[in-house]
């Protein structure tokens, strides 16, 4: 058991997990094949799913956990680990989910929430979880749920790196001001951002948060990868971006490539060459509040 | 004194930070002529298919194969150790063969079993306690006979050294504890 502050966080075994991924993606796959894809073009980790995040949004209807099946299948053929996603709040998926011994499960916005008020006790899992965040109250009401690993939500399916660079600097921007702030502030600050008061304290004397951050949600191209990178992500994850494209292996192994070299300009440059075509992208600012992911979570 | 870390994924930034911690320059290593300014090498943890992907698309086994051959030492923890270890099982992949020991991937399951344990290093003859970060660890499957156990879990080694090729299957880089690296910093130092 973890504790900052006094204060219970995820195990450091989990959050070690996370910080093994830093530098990496994540790519979503929804079979074995794309599974054996994302591995070889040097995915650090696959998502499993019953569709990605742009299917979702166009077919509609309740988006639940992935099947078992499929998700057994995607395990046996990849030796990285194989996160799933579970409904946000909901529990038993998560039990499923951890009877299955997926390293990491997604408590996601991207599935139809089935708790409108409650995230998950995630201290009651022996498997890690990471959650999405659009800003730094978020994040630690979260961190204080238990998540090992934060992700900015981004707007998934969206092919639209917009909304990821909006919740990304807010966060950034969050953290950065807590530094400036003296101790007799802390109590309201927490206050105002709906947070444990240890953990705004402990960021306040940081200068981070206490477990890895990684963006999500509109990443389609090398270049909006290596954006987010340089924006303060330590990792992202790939949804619809990867194999909604024309040539999701060449996409892929670009996106690596500009994952680890984000600050090298020239390196940036030869892999987004000859790419295909990126998925197609939504104009966000003119889909309605309900159409929004990224507001589920509370 | 200054020591690399191979950045192309995985946690280095947390290696940099523990050779910090004892008085050694870190520095980020993405491309092979980096590793011209650097007196030793840390392979992070990470996921192995991943780093080998990247290393292998930028031309990185026959130049560490030449850091190595210069008598310059490497360190890696658990990627790492699959790395440099001379085989690897579960699955059987490619690896740079630079200690002799063969490794197991993933040998304790996936996340669900990872764990953490008490342990003592014995490094420069001085017993060392430790705490023991295993993360879908690999395991020291065998040892060749020029291999030295620095310390130990249950049956298996977890930290080991040949010559100039330090590996661990955990994570010492994860705790507060710096003799790990304080040891590795003295193998680079007196490799000058």
């Amino acid at each position: 058991m973890s504790e900052l502050n006094g204060l219970r966080i995820a195990d450091r075994k989990h959050i070690g997990l996370a910080e093994m991924l830093k530098g990496g993606v994540i790519m979503d796959v929804t079979n074995a094949d794309q599974a054996k894809i994302a591995e070889q073009a040097g995915a650090a980790s696959v998502m499993a799913l019953e569709r990605v995040p742009a299917d979702i949004r166009r077919d509609g209807g309740v988006a639940r956990m992935a099947s078992v099946k499929k998700i057994k299948e995607i395990q046996t053929c990849v030796t990285i680990p194989v996160m799933a996603k579970a409904r946000i709040g909901h529990f038993v998926e998560a039990q499923i989910l951890e009877a299955l011994a997926v390293d990491y499960i997604d408590e996601s916005e991207v599935l139809t929430p089935a708790d409108e008020h409650f995230h998950i006790d995630k201290f009651a899992f022996r498997i890690p979880f990471v959650c999405g965040a659009r800003d730094l109250g978020e994040a630690l009401r979260r961190i204080g749920e238990g998540a090992a690993m934060i992700r900015t939500k981004g707007e998934a399916g969206s092919g639209n790196i917009v909304e990821a660079v909006r919740h990304m600097r807010a966060l950034v921007t969050g953290i950065r001001r807590l530094t400036t702030l003296g101790p007799e502030e802390m109590m309201t600050e927490a206050k105002t951002l709906g947070a444990p008061y240890e953990l705004v304290r402990w960021v306040s004397q940081n200068g981070r948060l206490p477990v890895p951050n990684f963006s999500a949600g509109g990443i389609a191209t090398p270049a909006d990868a290596a954006l987010m990178m340089q924006l303060g992500a330590e990792a992202v994850f790939v949804g619809s971006g990867i194999f909604k494209s024309t040539d999701p292996e060449r996409r892929a192994r670009a996106i690596v490539q500009a994952t680890t070299h984000y600050k090298d300009a020239d390196v940036l440059a030869r892999v987004s060459e000859e790419l295909g075509d990126a998925m197609v992208g939504l104009e966000t600012s003119k889909l309605a509040e309900k159409e929004l992911l990224q507001t589920r979570g509370w | 004194m200054k020591i690399g870390v191979l950045a192309l994924q995985g946690d280095f930034a947390l290696h940099a930070k523990a050779l910090a911690r004892v008085g050694a320059e870190a520095v980020e290593v993405r491309k092979p002529g980096e590793l011209d300014a650097v007196g030793g090498l840390i392979i992070p943890g990470g996921e192995s298919t991943t780093l080998l992907h990247l290393m292998d698309e930028w031309e990185f086994f026959p130049a560490i194969e030449k850091f190595h051959a210069a008598g310059r030492p490497l360190f890696g923890t658990c990627a790492g150790c699959i790395v440099l270890a001379r085989e690897v099982e579960r699955p059987r992949q490619f690896s740079l063969g630079l200690i002799d020991v063969t490794v197991e991937r993933n040998a304790y399951g996936r996340q669900r079993e990872s764990f953490e344990a008490h342990g003592v290093a014995i490094l420069d003859g001085e017993p060392t306690a430790m705490e023991m970060v295993f993360i879908r660890a690999p395991r020291i499957a065998r040892m060749g006979p020029g291999v030295e156990t620095l310390a130990r879990h249950g049956g298996d080694a977890v930290l080991a050294r040949q010559g100039s090729v330090l590996v661990g299957t955990f994570h010492p880089e994860l705790t507060e504890n710096t003799a790990v690296h304080r040891y590795f910093a003295r193998m680079v130092e007196t490799s000058r």
